[in-house]
This record gives C-alpha cells, sequence and structure tokens, in this order.
C-alpha cells in the first residue's frame, strides 16, 4: 500500500478582504484570519479517504512556512492525516523552491502519491504541483474531478476548458486538486484533541539543501482598479434601454 | 533572442487564445516564433503564420501530439528550449498544465497569468483574487509565462511566417489520454464570447438555466455560471466564472442571482458593462454593478426575453 503526501499552505482566509499597503511593499496580513488553502483541504480530504478505504497506509502533511504553519498541519492531523512535517522558514518561499523542498520529501519518504491544491489562493500561482511532477519525472493530474487508484495506476478525470478529460498516470505521481473533487470535512472536537498528540517532524529548507532565495523581484503591490457602483433600475425595460442606447452593448 | 508561443488549437481551429498570447510575446521586443504540436494540424500551423508578427512557426505533427498531456509536450517544448529566452502560452488549463514543468525542467520560476508587460523583464499580474496586482521582476535567463489572455488584444492577420517541422520528442510513457467529454454548444465560447449572462445559486436548478440559454441566444451571448450553481450541478463545471474557473471580460456581462464573491468578481470584474439582477438589494455585486436590478430573476428573466423579442433580437 502507498503513503500518500500532501502539501498544505497557510494562506489568508478565503473570506478576507485583503488590503494592500500603503507603501506597496505587499498586503496587509497583520491581525487578518489564516487558513490553510481551501485546494489543501480538499487534497488532506481525499487522501485520507484513501486510507479509510485501505487504497493508502499512510498520510503525512508537510507544510513550508513561518512557525505558525504548525497550526495548518494540526488542522490536516485533525482532519485525519497521520503526521505532519514542518519546513520552518520566514523566507517567502517560491512555488520553485517548495517543489524542490517537496522533491527531497519523496526521495526521502517515498510516497505513491502527492496530492497538491491546484492553485494556493494567495499567490495564484498553479505551478507547484507541476513542477513538483517534472522535478521528480513524475506524472501528472492536474484539476482532479476525480480519483481512482488501482494499483500501480491511477485514474484520474480532470476539470479541463472545455469539459471533463480522463488520464491515466502510472504511479508514483502528483495530483492536483479542483473544487469538485470531495467536499472537505470538519474536524470534530475529539479529533482535534488526538491530533495534538500527532508527531510533527521539524525541518528547515537548509537540511534539504534547497536555497529558497526568491527569484523574482516584486518591484511594488497595488490596488487594482476600482470599479464605480452604477446606477439602480427599475424596470428589465429600462435595464435594456440603457444597456442598447447608453452603454450600446446590445 | 527570440520568443516561443505555444499555439492552443484543437488540430483544425487555431484558438484566438494564440494570437493574444501573441501579443503579450510582440510586447518582450523580440522576434516571435510559434509553436504548434497535433496531428494533422497543418491547417492550425497556416493560421499562425498569417498572425502579424510571427516570423516562424515550428510544427510537430505527430499522433502522440492529437491530445496536449503534459509529459509528452514537456519533452517536445524542452527539445526545443535551447533557443528560446522566452516561452509563452495562454493561461488556459493547457497552459497552466504544462508550462510550470517547463519552468521546473529549465530551474526558473514560472510568470503565472500576466495582464501586462511593463519591460522585456517586468510584468504585472493579479494575485489574492484579483484583489492585489504585483509587479515582478525576473532575473536574467529564461523566461516562462502564462498570460491572461482577456487583458491583450488579439494580434491580427497580414504576417507570412515561414512554416517548419520539427521533429516529435520521445513520449516518456508516464500518463494516457483516456478520453474527453466536453461541452457541446452552438453558442460562442465563454471567454471569446461579446456578451456572458451568468447565473448563480439563485437559479434554484439547470432546468432554470434555460431561461439564460433564451436570452444568450438572442443576445448571441455565452452562458457562465458561479461557482455555487456549479457544485449544485446545475452545469458542468467549464461554465465557472471566477478566480479558480474562468477569467472573461466582454463588452456586456448580465449577473443572475449571483451575490457577488469576491472569488467570483476575479473573474468577470474587467467586463466593460456588468449588469446585475437579484433581489436582495445589498447583495455584494452590486457594488459594482453599472446597471442594477433589484427584482426576483423569476420574474424579471422571462420578461427579458419578451421585451427583447419586442425589440426584435
Ligand atoms: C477556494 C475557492 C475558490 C472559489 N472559486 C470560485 C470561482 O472561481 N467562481 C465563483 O463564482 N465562486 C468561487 N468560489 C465560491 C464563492 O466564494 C461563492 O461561494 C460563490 O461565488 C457564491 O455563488 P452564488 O453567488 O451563486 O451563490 P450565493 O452567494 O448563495 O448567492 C445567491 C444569490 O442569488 C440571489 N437570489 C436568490 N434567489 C433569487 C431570485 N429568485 N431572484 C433574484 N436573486 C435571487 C440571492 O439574493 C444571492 O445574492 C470559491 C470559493 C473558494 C473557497
Ligand atoms: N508553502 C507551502 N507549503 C506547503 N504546500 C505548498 C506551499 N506552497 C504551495 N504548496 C502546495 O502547492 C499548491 C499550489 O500552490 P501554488 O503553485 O502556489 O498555487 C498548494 O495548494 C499546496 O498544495
Amino acid at each position: 500500500m502507498i503513503k500518500v503526501l500532501v502539501p498544505v499552505k497557510r494562506v489568508i482566509d478565503y473570506n478576507v478582504k485583503v488590503r494592500v499597503k500603503a507603501d506597496q511593499s505587499g498586503v496587509d496580513l497583520a491581525n487578518v484570519k489564516m487558513s490553510m488553502n481551501p485546494f489543501d483541504e480538499i487534497g488532506v480530504e481525499e487522501a485520507v479517504r484513501l486510507r479509510e478505504k485501505g487504497k493508502a497506509s499512510e498520510v503525512i502533511a508537510v507544510s513550508i512556512g513561518p512557525a505558525q504553519v504548525s497550526e495548518t498541519l494540526r488542522t490536516a492531523l485533525a482532519m485525519g492525516a497521520d503526521r505532519g512535517i514542518l519546513v520552518k522558514t520566514d523566507a517567502t518561499v517560491e512555488p520553485l523552491a517548495v517543489a524542490k523542498i517537496l522533491k527531497a520529501i519523496c526521495e526521502a519518504e517515498k510516497p505513491g502519491l502527492v496530492i497538491c491544491g491546484k492553485q494556493a489562493i494567495d499567490d495564484d500561482s498553479n505551478q507547484t504541483g507541476q513542477m513538483l511532477a517534472a522535478l521528480l519525472g513524475w506524472p501528472q493530474a492536474t484539476f482532479a474531478h476525480k480519483l481512482e487508484l488501482a494499483e500501480e495506476k491511477a485514474q484520474v478525470e480532470r476539470e479541463i476548458d472545455g469539459g471533463l478529460q480522463t488520464v491515466e498516470i502510472s504511479l508514483p505521481a502528483v495530483v492536483t486538486t479542483d473544487l469538485r473533487l470531495n467536499e472537505p470535512r470538519y474536524a470534530s472536537l475529539p479529533n482535534i484533541m488526538k491530533a495534538k498528540k500527532k508527531p510533527i517532524d521539524e525541518k528547515t529548507p537548509a537540511d534539504f539543501g534547497v536555497d529558497v532565495t526568491p527569484r523574482l523581484r516584486v518591484l511594488k503591490v497595488s490596488e487594482p482598479e476600482k470599479r464605480k457602483a452604477g446606477v439602480k433600475v427599475k424596470t428589465v425595460a429600462e435595464l435594456l434601454d440603457k444597456l442598447k442606447n447608453e452603454a450600446g452593448v446590445i | 533572442m527570440t520568443s516561443l508561443v505555444i499555439a492552443e488549437h484543437d488540430n483544425t481551429t487555431l484558438k484566438e487564445t494564440t494570437a493574444k498570447t501573441v501579443t503579450a510575446a510582440i510586447a518582450l521586443g523580440q522576434p516571435v516564433h510559434v509553436l504548434v504540436a497535433g496531428q494533422s494540424c497543418a491547417g492550425v500551423a497556416e493560421a499562425a503564420a498569417k498572425l502579424a508578427g510571427v516570423e516562424k512557426v515550428r510544427v510537430a505533427d505527430d499522433a502522440r501530439y492529437a491530445k496536449i498531456v503534459a509529459e509528452t509536450m514537456e519533452t517536445l517544448i524542452l527539445s526545443l528550449a535551447e533557443g528560446y529566452d522566452a516561452l509563452l502560452a495562454p493561461a488556459t488549463t493547457n497552459g497552466k498544465n504544462v508550462m510550470p514543468r517547463i519552468a521546473a525542467k529549465l530551474d526558473v520560476p514560472q510568470i503565472s497569468e500576466i495582464i501586462a508587460v511593463e519591460g522585456p523583464d517586468t510584468f504585472r499580474r493579479p494575485i489574492y483574487a484579483g484583489n492585489a496586482i504585483e509587479t515582478l521582476q525576473a532575473a536574467p535567463g529564461k523566461k516562462v509565462i502564462t498570460v491572461r489572455t482577456t487583458t491583450f488584444k488579439a494580434a491580427g492577420e497580414g504576417g507570412s511566417a515561414a512554416i517548419e517541422s520539427v521533429a516529435a520528442a520521445p513520449d516518456p510513457g508516464l500518463s494516457k489520454f483516456v478520453g474527453e467529454e466536453l461541452s457541446k454548444s452552438e453558442r460562442p465560447e465563454l471567454t471569446a464570447a461579446r456578451i456572458v449572462i451568468s447565473g448563480g445559486r439563485g437559479m434554484q436548478s439547470g432546468e432554470n438555466f434555460h431561461m439564460l440559454e433564451k436570452i444568450a441566444d438572442r443576445l448571441h451571448a455565452a452562458v457562465g455560471a458561479s461557482r455555487a450553481a456549479v457544485d449544485a450541478g446545475f452545469v458542468p463545471n467549464d461554465y465557472q466564472v471566477g478566480q479558480t474557473g474562468k477569467v472573461v471580460a466582454p463588452d456586456l456581462y448580465i449577473a443572475v442571482g449571483i451575490s457577488g464573491a469576491i472569488q467570483h468578481l476575479a473573474g468577470m470584474k474587467d467586463s466593460k458593462v456588468i449588469a446585475a439582477i437579484n433581489k436582495d438589494e445589498e447583495a455584494p455585486i452590486f457594488q459594482i454593478a453599472d446597471y442594477g436590478l433589484v427584482a426576483d430573476l423569476f420574474k424579471a428573466v422571462p420578461e427579458m426575453d419578451e421585451e427583447l423579442a419586442k425589440l426584435g433580437y
């Protein structure tokens, strides 16, 4: 039976309205609610289900970031992951460096499957899983809608621009989650308590020989152009009249 | 040096997203080549050769490229990468699937979904669901870029690029295309339509989306949806507009029964004109709509259909 590795990123909660800092150096993260990247919750759920169905032996959650990412790991453990690996760094770690750290962990842990989120909702990069697969020379199935695991291979239905596509990949492989793969469970109180006793191994990027110095220079982070609220119309006829004669779009 | 644009096509038609990516490539200020990987795709190569500003089209015509599989595209693109210092693809599900593999193998970061080219190494891209815009400068070396095509105009015609075939690269045999279920529609594609009408949870059922389809047919519009409508199974996944779905920027976007969550706005707030129909006058969608109608959609949408008919649409 295979081990499943799930990388989980700590990000600003999806309900928070982000604010750009006045000095344009980034967004204001002071005192805002942080949570597990929603796509990673889907990843943890999928991995835990595989173990519950007897298709995986162990679920290992990994998070790279400052000390607080241990909270994100605890959430994964409370959802059912068996143990955690915390790779501690206060640096901004770009997806390529994340992929390199994950590669080193894969070489040590030898999972049969890595389930990443398709996209972190902070940087919206959508690249880490694909990079990891390439670095390892593994196949990938991105934007997974449905995952069926057989011995030494998996069939994955993927959400693509035109609809759905099915691919067959050999294992080991990287899968990235899309929204419809599953509905993640809430951690129950007893499981949150139990999670406190599960082991978390602490590492640093240097332990894996990975240089996390950013390769891209952020020159500034600015506000997007704001849209002005328009007018309220009273009737459908008025709406169509405005669209036709004022805006000229129909 | 030169930039290489990875073409998006279905072996018959070159997608407009390619012409838009060519515009982004031209902005880098270097000659532009286009790679067409496919099977029996000569027509696509000819269409790419006609794009203004394209100097050369390279064609890998082989059964292994009949469908775009990331692992086979990786070896092909890498076999050509040496001659290029920028590799660009549209930020479609294909581009997003393939390009990070190339970046990783070249040991460079991918610059995802750029919305502007500020200089040969400086780009702008949205982060946090478009609530912030990052200006990035890449280190010297190769650049791997995906392009948000809604913000670039399509390159026009008038080019006459040379067409040259390139050898297929080894298939690593890691994955296999099994099949696909594509949404069939006579309507324009969501990301290319001039008008989009989208429904949300307020639509209540897939059946009720027919009301929007009727309007769409009158206006030659595409039909889209919020995540909630897709999750509820009203419409297929490829209808989803938003941060993690499709990004659209039509002349007119009509949101029906959609509250206007930031994740939805991320996919449509660059539309030229936004109209919203919602029964809740406090719905956030009204904060960005040019025209807001507070009404029950089950009354307003059929009425819109009648009014449009009267106006001769
Ligand atoms: C990781 C992540 C990614 C996401 N990505 C996306 C994405 O890409 N795209 C996206 O859309 N969402 C996305 N979401 C979801 C988003 O947060 C919202 O939940 C979603 O957009 C809500 O959809 P909705 O507006 O249809 O539903 P609701 O928020 O439930 O709104 C329904 C609206 O319909 C109105 N209504 C109900 N009945 C009627 C009626 N009879 N007449 C008129 N109005 C009526 C209500 O007043 C309400 O405003 C994402 C969320 C997460 C966590
Ligand atoms: N710092 C991190 N720690 C753990 N996993 C990460 C980290 N960054 C990215 N990932 C994983 O990679 C996925 C895609 O992230 P991105 O490529 O940044 O959009 C996320 O959903 C996570 O599964």
